[in-house]
């Protein structure tokens, strides 16, 4: 049987490989992107699975608001992403080095 | 029912009406003929709705409490919408001169800030998300508004990245609290929190706590703050040190009073941590900077931490202290930051603080002015800086945070150093290439006004401190 916990496992797992992959990730900056995707995702699991567990259908909703989100989130990430390509004609993150931080 | 919701978030309402009718407008007419009208009429509209505003009185709830009108949430409102007001009147020279002046620029501004009015407003989760994401997209595409400059694009990358960190990291916490509380109302939280917090709501507050903590860029999620401020157009940085701290640091008290008042103890301590690091890390790292961007950067980094003692007392005095606080605070930094949009050499916007040598022999009412606004965001006694930095101290002295009010001491005297070392190359540097002696009337305006507040404002501070204490009263009772 599958239950509550597993869910939570799996969302926390998600979460993790997300964040991983956003400080460990030397090559692309797409692959940034995809890693932010996966930790709205960790969240969506995370949200659905409390919804259901508890019956209230609250952390669904929240849930189809953060998938509108994070469509308009990525939609802007990739105009930036572009813009900065056409300045850089690059888009490795050892690139973005202009300004040291 | 639905009529008296709508009625309690008309303001909201009507401001996003507006900002898609000049869309609408914008796009359809003259394009970007239109941007210095429409800069002027945002300007009036977001005055107006701050009058508006102000004028209104009462608590309400819209939406089941997922939307909160109290004095707490208006007087936040008014300081955004001011600040906003400002901005925009600052920015017309700028964009002009360095061909920015695209239509969207005023409307961003609009949406961005009707988000910093969702989120100072929020009662529930779910609209602090939404509030936040409006806010925050809005922002990251003001930053990188100069398609064709590297640092501006760059800025606007690295901000989205670590932004959309920050919102993945407050979800993640939101989701915990979620089920944790079983519901996403903060006064629903605010009972399941009631007889002590469970391990999992501890891990939400902490991740949330944490998101939150990454938007007002206190240490050690500080990162983005220097590149974006440094990559961002001028006028849309002087936005973001003060409009969106200002709604953010109320967002923050709200969650952590309203959601999880009870159990203050428990994140009292980390609000604490994180104004130690920030006001220590803010002094020290702005001393290495040569770009007056970057260090006014950390010097905002720094005076968040400040503002976060207000917080960490934990009563409402503290809270108090802290709206008093962000109020002086964005006043100093638009006078600031309306010099530093007239910094300019040979046509050409320079950012070096070594451009200041020997200013005050050229310009000595604009240096005078400048002194007075560095002494006042140093802290020095007779301006108003000083005045808002004693109310945090003494806040959190009566919370029972000794420790934290004499690290606050220090930490004031290290940062005053590089406050002091810009007065010092104006008054007594070397002679070196001038800036233009040229300055936009409203800049020369806006920067005078301001320094003038720091002195007069010594008189009573405006009757801000009432207003402060009545809104503080609504949120911690």
């Amino acid at each position: 049987m599958i239950g509550l916990e597993h869910y939570l496992t799996v969302a926390a797992a998600l979460f993790v490989v997300g964040i991983f992959g956003l400080f460990l990730n030397r090559k692309n900056i797409i692959i940034l992107l995809m890693s932010l995707e996966l930790i709205l995702l960790a969240v969506n699991i995370n949200l659905v699975a409390f919804s259901v567990h508890s019956g209230d259908l609250v952390g669904q909703v929240f849930t189809l608001f953060v998938l509108t989100v994070a469509a308009a989130e990525a939609a802007i990430g990739l105009a930036i992403l572009v813009c900065f390509f056409r300045n850089r004609g690059t888009i490795d993150v050892e690139d973005v080095n202009v300004m040291k931080g | 029912m639905l009529a008296g919701d709508i009625d309690v978030i008309r303001p909201e309402i009507s401001l996003s009406v507006y900002a898609m009718l000049a869309l609408i407008g914008g796009a359809f007419f003259g394009k970007d003929r239109l941007t210095v009208p429409l800069l002027w009429l945002t300007a009036v509209v977001l005055a107006a709705t701050a009058w508006w505003i102000g004028l209104r009185t009462g608590e309400a709830a819209a939406f089941g409490g997922m939307f909160l009108d109290d004095g707490y949430a208006r007087f936040a409102k008014v300081a955004i919408l001011l600040s906003a007001a400002v901005v925009l009147l600052l920015s017309r020279d700028y964009l002009e001169r360095q061909g920015l002046l695209h239509f969207e620029y005023p409307i961003l501004i609009v949406f961005c800030t009707v988000g910093m009015m969702v989120m100072v407003s929020a009662g529930d989760l779910i609209a602090l998300y939404m509030g936040l994401e409006l806010q925050a997209l809005s922002a990251y595409v003001l930053t990188a508004i100069r398609r064709d400059s590297v640092r501006s694009t760059e800025a606007g990358l690295k901000f989205f990245v670590l932004g959309a960190l920050s919102s993945g990291l407050l979800l993640y916490g939101a989701s915990l609290t979620y089920g944790y509380a079983g519901t996403t109302a903060f006064t629903g939280i605010a009972q399941a929190v009631a007889d002590g917090a469970s391990i999992g709501l501890l891990f939400g507050l902490v991740f949330v706590i944490a998101g939150l903590a990454f938007k007002i860029s206190a240490a050690p999620f500080h990162m983005w703050t220097p590149d974006v401020y440094e990559g961002a157009p001028t006028p849309v940085t002087a936005y973001l040190a003060t409009a969106s701290k200002v709604a953010a640091v109320v967002l923050l008290a709200r969650v952590v009073h309203e959601a999880f008042g009870g159990v203050t103890g428990d994140w009292q301590q980390i609000v604490a941590f994180l104004a130690v690091i920030s006001m220590f890390l803010g002094g020290i790292a702005a001393i290495g900077q040569r770009d007056i961007k970057r260090m006014l950067a950390y010097s905002s980094i720094g005076h968040m931490g400040f503002a976060l003692m207000g917080l960490a007392a934990g009563t409402a005095f503290g809270v108090q202290a802290m709206l008093i606080y962000m109020a002086i605070y964005v006043v100093m930094n638009l006078g600031t930051f309306a010099f530093v949009l007239s910094m300019e050499r040979d046509g050409q916007p320079v950012t070096d603080i070594r451009m200041l040598n020997l200013y005050a022999r050229r310009e000595p009412l604009r240096a005078l002015a400048l002194l007075v606004l560095l002494f006042s965001l140093a802290g020095v006694p007779p301006m108003i800086g000083f005045f808002g930095k004693l109310y945090v101290l003494r806040a959190a002295y009566e919370g029972g945070l000794l420790w934290l009010v004499l690290l606050g001491a220090v930490a004031t005297v290290i940062s005053a150093f590089f406050y002091l070392r810009i007065v010092y190359y104006m008054y007594f540097g070397k002679e070196e290439e001038p800036l233009d002696r040229r300055m936009a009337p409203v800049h020369w305006a806006v920067m005078m006004l301001s320094a003038a507040a720091m002195l007069v404002g010594v008189v009573n501070l405006f009757g801000i401190e009432s207003l402060a204490a009545a809104a503080a009263a609504t949120l911690v009772n």
